[in-house]
This record gives structure tokens, sequence and C-alpha cells, in this order.
């Protein structure tokens, strides 16, 4: 079987943004990362403790799986064609079908049974999102975004990784894009999917997401100094894990947001609002840094030296307010 | 952040790959970097790795022992726990923790042992069977 063809690899930070943004580029519409990640409202904060990964409580920092492809369609307009399937021979032969027609196509993927992962990065994250883009013999040959070059992957490590079951299964997700329009009416959109983003992270209805969600995980933070000290270690351990290494990580995803709004300002004709809110984002990003520095710090203490969690707790307020000024302020905004 | 505070600590993790991440330049202008890692990064997740090869190594001693069944210990080796396990095989929690007792575990039926094997991703012989030295504990 051959490849697709003009197709080009490209290293990005994200999963599902790279995926959405090298799939409409494909097709002749040519989006940034970041363009593709605000225009979909994909920047998010929940905190679930009902919902466990690997043990832990869920922490997110962007909106949840496939939102970034469905905010994408819903604000651009693009026709996208999504499959899942119960049976795994026939979504591999569906994938194979695809290909044949020429289409370069996203899945989503179990980090685990991916072989090309680093063995100290496979872990059970069923959320990975990649483009298939040809096939040989028996390999598929793969573009995924969080890698520099693109990779090869067996049919049946392939059929594994998008078949497993479990916390966001993937049911062997494929999805390829229909029709994507040529022009795009920034001037119309870009206000909507700013303002969009901000309300859902102040205004929400659950006190679990957005800025309530940064709160309720400050108030856990704080609680961990009646825990068991290894497992207060390993919650601050995996907070780390989920922000800077599962995906993007929290400041990643802030410092992409900063992108976007950098961009955005200067479509809409160099809007200084919106490169001052670019420049807080920026410091949002930092601050969270920040938080991951200190709380690698707290885990580093000695048996018999006290963890501080207030502290920490106390940075992530910080952290929850500096971000909720920069939704206040683009929500302000009156675009013209 | 700016680009030349991108951290580029080479990571063990990251066995020589890189990530991207978004920066500004002196006039505050985005661009993307490659990053080979962050320290702080490599420590966290070097702890959960740790974690898990704790778990799996307890396991092992636990199955050597003949407290537990094999399953018990393919099950951390795998990166699992009994919630994991329970999802990726279809069975309730409570059968599971039934097949972690050897005697149990004996006599289970080829069936149920294949649904274990493929959720594990170890062949059906590897699964009833410990390894004779743990190497990666």
């Amino acid at each position: 079987m051959q490849e697709q063809r003009d197709f080009r690899h490209k290293h990005f930070a994200h999963c599902e943004s790279g995926v959405m943004s090298l799939m409409v580029s494909h097709h002749g519409l040519p989006l940034s990362e970041a363009m593709v990640f605000g225009l979909s409202s994909a920047l998010m904060f929940a905190y679930i403790p009902f919902l466990k990964l690997g043990g832990m409580p869920l922490i997110a920092y962007r909106s949840r799986p496939k939102g970034i492809i469905r905010g994408l369609q819903k604000s651009l307009g693009i026709k996208m064609k999504m499959h899942t399937f119960s049976n795994p021979s026939k979504g591999m032969e569906t994938l194979d079908a695809l290909l044949q027609q020429g289409h370069v196509v996203g899945a989503q993927s179990s980090v685990f049974w991916l072989p090309y992962f680093p063995p100290e990065m496979r872990f059970h994250f069923n959320a990975h999102n990649l483009i298939i883009f040809g096939k040989e013999g028996n390999d598929y040959l793969i573009s995924d975004p969080v890698f520099e070059n693109s990779q090869r992957c067996a049919a049946n490590d392939l059929k594994k990784a998008r078949f497993v079951k479990g916390v966001m299964a993937p049911k062997g997700l494929i999805y390829y894009s229909l029709a994507v329009p040529n022009h795009i009416d920034y001037q119309r959109i870009l206000p909507v999917v700013i303002k969009k983003n901000a309300k859902a992270m102040l205004k929400t209805p659950v006190p679990i997401t957005g800025i309530r969600g940064i709160h309720a995980l400050a108030r856990s933070v704080t609680g961990l100094s009646g825990k068991d000290p290894r497992q207060a270690r390993l919650f601050l351990g995996h907070i780390v894990r989920m922000q800077e290494e599962i995906g993007t990580g929290g400041a990643g995803f802030r410092f992409i947001y900063a992108s976007f709004l950098q961009e955005a300002g200067r479509l809409l004709g160099d809007n200084h609002e919106l490169e001052r809110a670019s420049h807080e984002m920026t410091a949002v990003g930092d601050q969270w840094r920040e938080f991951a520095l200190l709380a690698v710090t707290t885990i580093r203490k000695k048996k018999n030296e006290k963890m501080n969690f207030s502290a920490l707790a106390e940075k992530l307020l910080h952290v929850a307010d500096a971000e909720a000024d920069v939704y206040q302020r683009l929500l302000d905004i009156h675009f013209t | 952040m700016e680009q030349d505070r991108v951290p580029q600590d080479n990571i063990s993790t990251y066995a020589d790959n890189k990530k991207v991440m978004y920066a500004t330049d002196r006039s505050g202008n985005y661009s993307i970097i490659a990053s080979s890692g962050w320290e702080i990064e490599e420590e966290a997740t070097l702890q959960a790795v740790r974690e898990m090869k704790r778990l799996a190594r307890e396991a092992y001693a636990l199955a050597a022992k003949g407290e537990r069944s094999p399953l018990f210990f393919h099950m951390y080796d795998r990166r699992m726990d009994l919630q994991v396990l329970a999802e990726a095989t279809g069975l309730f929690k409570w059968r599971i923790k039934r097949h972690f007792r050897p005697a149990v575990f004996r006599k289970l039926p080829e069936k149920i042992l294949l649904r274990y094997s493929d959720a594990l991703g170890i062949p059906r012989q590897t699964l009833c069977n410990l390894p004779q030295q743990n190497k990666n504990l």
C-alpha cells in the first residue's frame, strides 16, 4: 500500500490540537496549532475526584477528549466523519479502506500499547490522538504530533492501542475530514470563541471545573496534611505529572493559549487588549510552572522534614486569581 | 515563558525525544521551540514509575510465597491496578480479587485466562507463571 501524497509530519505540543492542525492544513487550510486550540475554546481546568486514572483523580487542563475536534467543527464548519467500532477487525478494515481512498485518518489510542513511546512514558492513558497516513506491509505509518519524527506501528499493536477498554476507551475511534472551508471569517469568529472560553472558565455550573476547580484542588492539597505522607507525595507528583507530562500540561496549554491570543490580536488589526491578555496568560503559565517546582521541592523533603501543604494551596489560589483576571479582561473587551 | 528559559535538561524519561514548547522571543513574539525536558517533570515521572515498580515487586514477593496468584503480579507488572484490569477485562472487581487466590486461579477455565492474557497483552503461558527473576524490579 502507499503513503498519502504530500503529507508532511510536524511536531506539536499537544496531540489533539496537533492532529487537527495537520489535518486541516493537509486539506489546504493552513492553521497553526495555537489557532486550532483557540478556535475550539479548548482551554479548561477540571479536577474530578471521582474519575480515577491509576488510582488518582483526573486533573485536566484542557477541554475533554474530542473537544478540540468537535469545537473546531462547530466554529469553522468543517465537516468531519467520526467512526467508532464494536468489532476490532471491522475497525482495522475500515481504516485500511480509508487509507486506500487516500484519506489521512485521525485515531484515538492508548499510550501504553504504542511501542514507540519510551518505556517510562507508557501509562494507561486512553485518549491519545495521532494520524495514520499510510501502510507499508504490516506497518502503519503514524504521524504522532508529540514526536519529532513520524513513527511506525505494527498492525497488532495499533489494534490493541485502538481497542483497549477502560476510562475514556477509544472504541477504535477514527476520524477524517470531508470538507474544509478555504476561508475563515476571523473578525466574526475570534470574538465568539474567545468570550466562550473565558465564560466557560469563569462561570461554571459545577464547583470542579474552571477557576472553581482550581479552588477545589487547592482545598484537597490543604487536606493532605492529615493524610499518609507517602500518599500525599504521590498525589503531589500526580498533579505535576498531569500538568507537565501527560499530553502537554497545564502550563503548556496556558502558553499555547497565550500564543493564540497573540495571533488573534494580530488578525484583528493589532488589537492591543488581546496582546496584553496574551502577556498576562504567559505570566499565568509561568506561575503554573512555579507551582510544579514548589510541589516537587515539597516531595523531595526528607521524612523528618515537614511538608508545607498550605503554601502549595496558597500558590494554587494565586494562580486561580491571576487566571480569573485574564478571563475577566477578555470578557470586558469590546470588539468592533 | 521566554525562549532562553525553556528547560533543556536532557531528561532520561524522554529517552532522547523532544517536546514542543511555546515560548516568546526578546520582542515578545511567540514561536515553538523543542525542549529536551525539565528535571522537575522527570522527577515526577520517575516517582510514578518507582511506585509502580514497588507495587510489582511486592506483588512478586507475595506470589513467590504462594500467597497470591501470578495474576496479581502481572497486573502490576503491566502498570495496571484492580480498577484498570476490571475495565480492561470487563470482569467485576470481586471476581478478579478471587482470582488473586492461587487455589482459585489454578482452576480458572481457559476462557477467563484468555481474557486476562488479552487484557494484559501477555501470552497465556506467561500469565500462569512467575518469571524466574525479576529483572525490571
